[in-house]
């Protein structure tokens, strides 16, 4: 391969946030005509690679150099980018609804004539251009008329439209059924044929072992290193290794836990999506929590995991179908969140800023939103114990914050994922389900959220922690569940989890129970 | 400085909203000064503050509810035409049918539940938007005004009419004043004194420090003063007139709204709904209900509105009502809250109200034409939110701070950096 023209460079870009690092010293090194994979768990920094390349993070936020085709780009923004034939594709379709596939394809690059769009041109050359993606549609077609693999191929028709010489494609199969993902990987290696240099961010480690050439692999925002597909034999668990390896120390607050009995158990969870009836999100799942024990769910985006958590949490999520919840050996039936707190059940959401706090709230009325008739007495709220209850809480977690006065949107990630543990904590439960409890947090407060995790626990109380980083999972988890497509996939223990054999059943449907 | 920020920090109780309720309150003294001196003293004399109560009652009542429907991030453009509905049922019913005006006046309010209970059931249990069922509603509810009562005024009888133009009653020695309003200032300032003593009693209980003690005394003596003055003045108007019986309606609702939306479980709902419903939703608040309550509770209040108004005008016409939604919403915008819903206060929005009242007052006393108090009012609208939008984006929401800047700047040393002193008052607001 070594032969073949370089037709970009990324040379030690670093990428840094307040307060994060989100790439430090990456290199990449793709060549002409070949379909180049990269690697990484959630957060390895991928996402935010293709954005310094594409021009979303413009020149000069980054330090680094990216050279293409032979010079140094200096992209201020997107259109500079496509403008030189760079196109990313992202995960979540940038199309409208209710416009055509036409119109799609040429938003922004209307084909004119004497200064009005010349719908004639437009059509016909979004045939030619369907045409090379392989999709037969009347070009007049709602784009929500059609399904997810026809629109991604609207995507790269739309990208074709640009004169593209470099297409990225961010989880390009996640959406996808195996039929169209296979449609959309044979169009790939088609394009190859044709010269055309694809990028690709992909979870299915299957997939990439099928298609790409090369294989960067990114971790903790760094290189690891770039593999050559067929000259190094690579195979899954060659791809697992690099993404995962990394020593696991002192991360964690030293801890033994207390297990006790079963006392909270889910059987047979079957439910179904919102919007897409026919799409089941939970597939016949079961689990149990024994009091002092934190129970790890491990999976990729999308695997389900969140969706089981709040449809436990009171069918706050999806249309429920079926299963039962038996809690102290009594079965309990949520109707709503209400109905969950109620039953001593809390559920940290993975996105506190969305939907997790309201942002115009002081960190007291945070504190006792969940639970307000703890500080109400005859159906009137009691300022003074709103207030113990907030600083108390606040000087047990360290939340720092001049008062409790002070609005949450003033607090930095960690400090507000503290009110929202707080706010929960309040609720005095029984079993506590945090989702993605330390995202976008630095690790000092990690570090802490981590011991007021393992505390709860020691109070006897259950602990779900639901997270992307295979790492914090195994080192504060005293069990693991993994998740796949709506499926539990497998059940490790602590002493046997592994980043390899953790990853390995994330990522297949096979069952493998082991015990 | 230290004083004057001191000052501002706790003039008005201790939560984040004061700064910007010391900027409306501020802005509503200053344009009664300005009246009082372009009006030669018309505008604080006893028959003008009187009738200015009485024909703001109303708005001021649909303001209470307005703001409750767009803290929870709603709106009602209904309330006019709910309130004239309402108004010729009541009239129809005491002419008509011969109910007596005390069941004429719970018949009115039941009217306006199921009204509201038809409106709540679109726009919480089916989603259509509130901005949708209302404007429905505004329509549909005018139309059934002139329906019912044929395009006609129908008179109401005379003990109906005591609720919009009744006063307080005369009674005991002859003072030269209405007893029974000095007896309400009494009580009034009582209350002021009893609520700041509560109020540091609370203070100390949370361990921090309550307001300085010549702050505290400043606070009462200035509030005492005004309803001292007020007290008088209402008590000294032509015989016959005094405290007016719509604004004893008026005191009560702002009294029992303002409890229920700062100390109870359902009103903190009404604002964790307006500032992140999927929060609120999951942190077990029944947005359905909220939603429900806050539609139906308004059309309530429009029902009440609208009987007063009725009652004041001695007969119920066809025209009753018209424009009062958009007067209703501007107090509410004046008094600080915000469009997409989370803030807000009752006393923001009664002060927001007075301050078009005055306004609109003052340029009629003045000779100014409806066509030019139109314009003036639409300008102060823009205007008072336009420093709101204006100050959010600068990430402060102190009127009083952006006004004091300009000061502040030259007080830092020559080299201070420009941002750290636009961050000062920002600072300083906060912390209120």
């Amino acid at each position: 391969m070594s032969d073949v023209p370089i037709l970009l460079e990324m040379r030690s870009i670093t990428k840094e946030f307040p307060g994060v690092k989100a790439l430090s010293d990456v290199n990449l090194v793709v060549r002409a005509g070949e379909i180049h994979a990269i690697c990484g768990e959630n957060g390895a920094g991928k996402s935010t690679l293709m954005k310094v390349l594409s021009g979303v993070y413009p020149y000069g936020s980054y330090d680094g150099q990216i050279v293409y085709q032979g010079s140094e780009s200096k992209f201020s923004d997107i259109r500079a980018s496509e403008n030189a034939g760079i196109v990313i594709i992202h995960q979540e379709l940038a199309l409208i609804p209710g416009m055509s596939i036409a119109e799609n394809i040429f938003l922004g690059n209307e084909p004119r004539k004497r200064g009005a769009i010349d719908w004639k041109a437009a059509n016909r050359m979004a045939l030619d251009l369907m045409a090379r993606v392989g999709l037969q549609e009347d070009p007049d077609t709602l784009i929500k008329d059609i399904g997810v693999g026809k629109q991604q191929l609207v995507e790269i028709a739309k990208a074709f439209a640009k004169d593209v010489k470099l297409l990225i494609l961010d989880e390009p199969t996640a959406a996808l059924n195996e039929a169209d993902s296979k449609h959309l990987l044979d169009l790939l290696r088609g394009f190859r044929s044709r010269g055309i240099t694809s990028i690709m961010i992909s979870h299915k480690l299957n997939e990439i072992e099928a298609i790409a050439d090369q294989i960067t692999i990114l971790r903790d925002g760094r290189t690891v290193e770039t593999l050559d597909v067929k000259a190094d034999g690579v195979d899954e668990d060659r791809i697992v290794r690099g993404m995962v390896g990394r020593e696991l120390s002192s991360r964690f607050p030293d801890h033994t836990p207390k297990i006790g009995d079963v006392f909270f158990e889910v059987r047979n969870w079957n439910v179904r999506h919102p919007i897409s009836a026919e799409r089941q999100v939970c597939k016949n799942e079961s689990f149990v929590v024994r009091r002092g024990e934190i129970v790890g769910f491990a999976g990729l985006m999308g695997a389900g995991r969140t969706e089981l958590a709040m449809s436990v949490f009171g069918r706050s999520y999806g249309v429920y179908e079926s299963g039962t919840i038996i809690k102290d050996g009594k079965e309990i039936v949520l109707k709503s969140v209400a109905d969950a707190i109620d039953n001593g059940l809390a559920y940290v959401s993975e996105d506190r800023k969305a939907i997790g706090l309201n942002l115009l709230d002081d960190i007291k009325s945070s504190t006792v939103a969940a639970k307000l008739s703890k500080i109400s007495h005859r159906g009137v709220l009691s300022e003074v114990e709103e207030y113990q209850a907030a600083e108390a809480y606040r000087k047990e977690l360290r939340t720092k914050a001049p008062t409790v006065d002070e609005s949450v949107s003033k607090l930095s990630g960690g400090n507000q994922q503290k009110v929202v543990l707080a706010k929960w904590m309040f609720t005095d439960p029984d079993l506590l389900i945090l989702d993605e409890p330390t995202r976008g947090i630095d690790v000092g407060a990690k570090y802490e959220i981590y011991g007021i995790i393992q505390r709860l626990a020691d109070q006897g109380k259950g602990v779900i922690v639901i997270s992307s980083e295979l790492p914090e999972l195994i080192g504060l988890c005293d069990r693991i569940y993994t998740v796949f497509e709506g499926a539990i996939t497998g059940e490790i223990a602590r002493a046997d989890a592994t980043p390899e054999n953790l990853m390995k059943q994330m990522t297949s449907t096979k069952k493998m129970l082991t015990k | 400085m230290s004083r004057l920020k001191d000052l501002q920090k706790n003039l008005f109780g201790g939560t984040t909203s004061n700064a910007r309720q010391f900027g409306m309150i501020f802005t509503l003294v200053a344009i009664v000064v300005l009246f009082q001196i372009l009006t030669d003293g018309l505008t604080l004399r006893s028959d003008n503050l009187i009738a200015l109560f009485q024909q703001n009652s109303y708005i001021l009542i649909l303001a209470i509810g307005m703001l409750m429907v767009i803290v929870a991030g709603h709106i009602d453009l209904s309330v006019g035409s709910v309130a004239a509905f309402a108004g010729i049922l009541v009239a129809k019913s005491m002419a008509e049918w011969d109910l007596p005006w005390p069941v004429a006046i719970l018949f009115g309010l039941a009217i306006g539940a199921i009204i509201g209970a038809w409106q709540g059931f679109w726009v919480a249990y089916i989603g259509v938007p509130a901005f949708i069922v209302t404007l429905a509603g505004m329509l549909l509810f005018r139309g059934g005004n002139q329906f019912i009562g044929n395009a006609n005024t129908i008179p109401v009888p005379e003990g109906f009419r005591e609720i919009g133009s009744g006063f307080l009653p005369e009674f005991g020695p002859n003072t030269g004043y209405n007893n029974a309003t000095l007896l309400l200032g009494l009580a009034a300032a009582v209350a002021v004194v009893w609520r700041e003593i509560q109020a540091r009693k609370t203070r100390r209980a949370m361990d921090a420090d309550p307001a300085p003690m010549w702050i505290s005394i400043l606070r009462m003596a200035i509030m005492v003063g005004v309803i001292a003055f007020a007290s008088l003045r209402f008590a000294s108007g032509r015989v016959g007139t005094s405290f007016p019986i719509s604004g004893i309606i008026l005191l009560v609702l702002v009294i029992a709204y303002s409890f229920y939306t700062r100390n109870t479980a359902g009103g903190r709902h009404i604002y964790a709904v307006g500032g992140n419903s999927r929060a609120a939703e999951l942190s077990g608040v029944k947005l359905k209900r909220v939603n429900f309550f806050v539609m139906m509770n308004m059309s309530v209040l429009a029902a009440l509105a609208g009987m007063i108004f009725v009652a004041r005008s001695a007969a119920s016409g066809p025209q009753d009502g018209n424009g009062w939604e958009l007067d209703a919403i501007a107090a509410v915008f004046i008094g600080g809250a915000a469009v997409s819903g989370g803030i807000g206060t009752i006393s923001g929005s009664i002060v927001g109200g007075l301050v078009m009242a005055v306004l609109n007052n003052g340029l009629q006393l003045m000779g100014v034409g409806t066509d030019r108090v139109q314009i003036i009012k639409g300008l102060v609208l823009l205007l008072a939110v336009a420093i709101d939008v204006y100050n959010k984006s600068q990430g402060r929401f102190s009127v009083i701070g952006s006004l004091m800047r300009p000061f502040r700047r030259e007080d830092s040393a020559p080299p201070a950096s420009p941002p750290d002193a636009e961050r000062e008052p920002a600072k300083a607001a906060v912390s209120g």
